[in-house]
This record gives structure tokens, sequence and C-alpha cells, in this order.
């Protein structure tokens, strides 16, 4: 099947202010070289760490940053380089839903007026007809026709997310970028809010690139997942595959992390010592090894890791010191 | 391992004062915890677990919230009776509290080594060359590297995972027997979370302090607990020793909450087994079991109207026999029909 969304080779670097006029200009290297596809239909899921990078990656897909460079390919496409106007046809297809829905809502419209927004910016029918597909749009998410007049302030966080996704889906996009869809919400919320996005994609065909920090959470939602370090994907492939024989070293450490719910045990767990580098002076060759103080770390200095796949459908950034033997 | 009581929770019943009249967060729960042993308190938010922690410490958010009754009896002296001096001094000693967020339980504007010192200085009369080792040493021991150039540096400029670390040695700095760690890891990245619990853990072994970790993951507490009870609204519906709840769990909130979890083994992409509705407001709350009309069994009035007992059904694995969420065969064996 021929990929929906393809992401060659991109980076967004932000550049920062340091010291005063002559000292030389520095980069947050955010997103630093990634290459990815997502299928029609397909979850992709995408995780790592706070300030690995996966959400900005998240935010220049969906077109709300313009990469430092690569090129953002759908449905065969270069959408990367276009002008807000000459993109607006793309947006219909890649829509987002954010973490925190009480941030993303604007408090001082109603739901209805929230919901209709989307058709009244892509001139899709008049009032009385983008009102009735609003009605149409929460009837979809599972909240009463009352909410339409409501404002978002006045809905507990699940039901404000299901706002957020039902304006997501108004336009009949086919893949949308879940930031951390569930993040903020109680586990016994949470449930209820991954089954509404398991139960549209089926319905409606949608493809997720599904960003989250849970590990539990995405390989359940995921078909296949991306890991992701400093800005770098360093692994990627089907997510049971990842999960059961990890091939990098800080997908293995990653997973065994997860708490698991068998009282007193705690696994084989790898405790990686030290805190995510600094994203503006990454260190040297493999930026996991330097963290893991991998005895090999030397030897990816000289030779720079390169993102490749190493056996069928499965890729990593590969250096001596993080490969493991599956 | 001992089993000497130093915490005996009793009936502690905490309510506040609003506009719509007096809520009540926490309505009558009973633990204990024994020296060198943690117990965790697990809940959605609203259950009541930061308020009972919070009010252990006499921390509740004045004016509006008071002890309405019960008791906390630390090594057999009621912290709700003593005079808010005697309270000051156990603060910190005796017992001290690990936070969420340690952004805000940091002062922004002072250096690393003067927070830390404060705390000594309040509670012991050091010498200022002794302080200064002790702080050091304290850095040490919660495994912050260059603990020198730390000590005079801001909060900001430490990574969440280190401020976390400084707020630890802040708890142990004068040897507590008891820590109340206030979720702890929430703010963490899951390699930090790792990281921070087996610290939390390899202390507690060497300094033999008792710890209670509040949180909303179970997969926490299984891994760091020697007990679990489980709070929903207000009341703790289930306590039991961590393997004997997790292998046998019998209150119908515990086991929504277990099931909810994506796990290793469910199918990937299946749906999640949810519990419908909402945690209900303070201001709804009904003396009754509370969880029935989210339970999906039926219920009638009677069972909203009169609260359950809280009784023991198994060494040590105490249940909220509410009609609805327990099992007949259970409650019966307790002895209730």
């Amino acid at each position: 099947m021929s990929p929906l969304l393809e992401v060659r080779d991109v980076r967004m670097h932000f550049p920062v202010r340091t010291g005063l006029f002559f000292s030389p200009k520095k980069h947050v290297k955010s997103v630093d070289g990634v290459t990815l596809s997502v299928k029609p239909g397909e979850t992709l899921g995408l995780v790592g760490e706070s300030g690995c990078g996966k959400s900005t990656l998240g935010k220049v897909i969906a077109g709300l940053y313009r990469p430092t460079s690569g090129e953002i390919r759908l449905d065969d496409f270069p959408v990367s380089g276009l002008s807000n106007r000459q993109r607006l046809p793309f947006r219909r297809d890649i829509q987002m839903i954010f973490q925190d829905p009480s941030e993303s809502l604007n408090q001082r419209l109603t739901v209805g007026q929230i919901l209709e927004e989307p058709f009244a910016i892509h001139n899709i029918g008049e009032r009385p007809e983008r009102r009735r597909r609003a009605r149409e749009l929460l009837d979809r998410v599972g909240l009463p026709y009352s909410a339409m007049d409501r404002f978002p302030f006045e809905f507990s966080g699940g039901q404000r997310q299901r706002i957020g996704i039902a304006r997501a889906i108004a336009l009949k996009p086919r893949l949308i970028i879940c930031d951390e869809p569930v993040s903020a919400l109680d586990v016994s919320i949470q449930g209820q809010v991954l089954n509404l996005l398991l139960d549209l994609q089926k319905e409606m065909g949608l493809a997720y690139l599904f960003i989250a920090h849970d590990l539990s959470v995405v390989r359940h939602m995921s078909d296949r997942v991306a890991i992701m370090y400093l800005g770098k994907i360093v692994e990627l492939g089907d997510a049971d595959a990842v999960y059961r024989r990890p091939l990098h070293a800080y997908t293995r450490a990653l997973i065994s992390a997860i708490p698991s719910h068998t009282p007193g045990s705690k696994g084989n767990r790898i405790i990686i010592p030290g805190d995510l580098p600094s994203p503006i002076d990454p260190p040297p060759g493999c930026a996991f090894g330097h963290r893991n103080r991998s005895p090999r770390h030397h030897e990816s200095v000289e030779r720079p890791p390169v993102f490749r796949e190493v056996e069928p459908e499965r890729w990593i950034l590969d250096c001596p010191c993080c490969r493991l033997r599956g | 391992m001992s089993s000497e009581t130093i915490l005996d929770v009793r009936d502690l019943t905490v309510g506040f004062d609003t506009e719509q009249g007096r809520l009540v967060a926490v309505d009558g729960v009973s633990f204990c915890v024994q020296k060198g042993r943690a117990l965790g308190i697990v809940g959605e938010s609203g259950s009541g677990k930061s308020v009972t922690s919070l009010s252990l410490m006499r921390l509740l958010p004045q004016p509006a919230g008071r002890i309405i009754g019960g008791s906390v009896l630390f090594k057999g002296r009621d912290l709700t009776q003593i005079p808010l001096a005697e309270m000051r001094k156990i603060r910190g000693n005796g017992i001290s509290m690990v936070f969420q967020e340690p952004m805000t339980a940091l002062n922004p504007l002072h250096r690393i080594g003067r927070q830390l010192a404060e705390v000594i200085e309040l509670h012991t009369h050091l010498s200022k060359r002794e302080i200064d080792e002790r702080c050091l040493d304290l850095l040490r021991k919660v495994g912050i590297p260059a603990p020198e150039q730390r000590l005079g540096e801001y909060p900001h400029q430490l990574s969440g995972g280190m401020r976390q670390r400084v707020v630890i040695a802040m708890a142990l700095a004068c040897n507590p027997e008891l820590v109340i760690c206030d979720e702890p890891t929430t703010a963490l990245d899951v390699t930090i979370q790792a990281q921070i619990l087996e610290l939390i853990a390899s202390l507690r072994a060497e300094l033999n302090m008792a710890v209670i970790l509040i949180t909303h993951d179970l997969g926490v507490i299984a891994e760091n607990c020697d007990e679990v009870a489980v709070m929903y609204a207000g009341r703790i519906v289930e306590r039991a020793p961590v393997r004997e709840l997790f292998a046998n769990p019998l209150h119908a909130y515990t086991r929504s909450l277990l099931s909810a979890i994506p796990s290793a083994d469910s199918v990937r992409k299946s749906r999640l087994t949810t519990i419908e509705g909402l945690v209900p407001s303070l201001a709804e709350l009904r003396p009754g079991c509370r969880f029935a009309p989210r339970s999906g069994r039926p219920y009638t009035q009677a069972d909203l109207d009169e609260r359950p007992p809280f009784v023991q059904v198994a060494p040590d694995h105490w249940v909220e026999a509410s009609r609805v969420c327990v099992d007949r065969e259970v409650l019966a064996a307790a002895g209730i029909r």
C-alpha cells in the first residue's frame, strides 16, 4: 500500500539567543533528520521522553511549523513547501488533537460555534447546514445535543477531549495527529477516549500519528511504533515486535522502565543514568551511547549513526554502541 | 521486619467549608503504617488521596479545610489534637513530604544549598560547617552528581529529575521516620520515574523509614509498596497487602481500575474495559456505596443511603462491604447478609 504520509529527513531547528551581539547563533535541534511514513488507516505510535521533539514533529506534520529542511508528502504530493493559502485544501486531510482540551478549545465560543468553525473556514454549507453537521459530530463522539449551546468549561476533561475529537473529525480528515490525547485524563476516563478513537478509526478509515509518553497506551493503540530520542528516531517497526525484541539499547531501556502490574517484580529494569542531553549542544556521535556511558561510544563519534533498515520493516539508528543483537 | 506501628489513622474525616456548605472530601478513612514499610494510596483525581496526606501533616488549605473527626496517631500522639507549634516540630523531623511538582516545592529565588540548610537549621543545633557537610552528604545520598557545584545553583538550573532528588534530600534532611510522597513521579518521564522510585526504595531500606506513596498509577504501587489502599470518592473502598490486592481484588472499583489499564498481554487495538460515567463531585456524594451508580450492577435506593461497613474478609484484607460492589459469597464469609 502506498503511504498516505511521508516524512523525509525533516529537520526543525529553532534559533535561540545566546549572550549578546557577537556570540554565534545557536539552534535547538528539536527534530533532527526524521524519516517515517504512515499508511492509510494505520496507527503509528510515536514515543519518547519529554524534550525529545515528538510534539514538534507532530506540529511540523500538521503544518503548524514550516520545517527547516526536508520534505513532507501527502499522497506523494509535497506539502511542506507550500504557503498557508496553497496549503488550505490539504489542511482538511490532516487534523490534530491536543493534550489539554481546555487550552486548545476557545473558551469564549460555545461548543456549537467551535464545531461549526471548520465548515465556515472551508466554505462548506450555510449556517443551518453547518449546525446540522455540528450536531451529527456531537452524536458521533457521544455527547448530547444540549452541548451545542454550552461552553467548554462546563464539561469534564474527558468530555472536553470528545469535543476536541469532534472538531478534528469535522472535515473528514485522513490523518489525525493525536498529541498526548489521554495524558491529562484519569484512568477510568482514559479508556473511554481511547475506545472512541479506535471506533472512529474503524468507521472512518482514519490514520493516526499517536504521540504519547505512556508506553502501555501506545502499544495498545499502535500498529507500528517509532521511538524518538533527542530529535531522532532510534527505532521503528511493528509495535509488538519492537516491544518484545527491541534492537536499540534506548528502546530496551525505555520499555524496561514501564511499571509492571505484577507486585514485587521489577523485571529486568534497566536504570539509565543521567538525563536527556540538551538539544542545543547534543553530544558528539550517538547521543544515547553518550548518556548510557557505553564503552564503544567513541566509535560512533568517528562513524556517526545511520538510520537504516536492519531487518524487513525494522529500522534503527544504527551504531556500534547501541545496536543489540536480536 | 518489625511490625511497630508508627502511624495509625482512625476514621479520619476532613471537610471544606464552602458557599455550598460543608463538603466532606475525606469520609472516615482508617489505615496504619508500620516502621520501614510502604503503603500505597491509589485513586483518581478527586478521590481524596491528596487531602488525606495534607491532613496528616495538618497542611490543609486554610481557613476552609478542617479535620472534622477521627484521629491521626503518630507514635501514639494524636496529631489532630496537639498545638500547632508542636506540629511544626514534627513536620520535617518526624514526618516529611515530597510533592508532585518539584518546581513549586522549591523556592525559585534561593540557591539549593540555602534551601537545604534552612531545613536543617530549623530542626537541629548544628554549626554552620556541620550543616554544610550535612547538605553535601544529603545530595550525595540522593545521587546528585557534582554536589558541591549544585549547592550553589538555583532550581531552574536543574532538570526535573534532579529537582525531585533535591526535594527528596530536603525531606530526608532530619531523618524522618515517615515520608509521604504525593505523586512523586507524575511530572517525570518514565526513565526518570524509574530512577526516582529506585532511589526511594533504596533509601527506605537503608534508613528504615516508612513511606506513604500516593499515586494514580497502580503499576507504581505494585512494584514499590507492601500494602495498598484504594480510594474512591473520599473513602477507602479496599485495603490489602499488595500481592493479595492484585491477585484477589474484591471491590468492583478495584477490579475496574485494574482492568482499565492496557496490559502487555491485551490484544492490540481491542476495545478497553472502561468505567462509565464520572467521579461524583463532592456536593453530590451520598452516604451509601459511592461506586454503585458506575458499577454497571443493579442497585437500590437503600444501597445509596446506608453506609456499608468496612470489614475484614481475609487476613489484612479489608473491603467496604457494599452489597452492590462486592460479591455475595465474600460478604457471606464475612458474616454480612
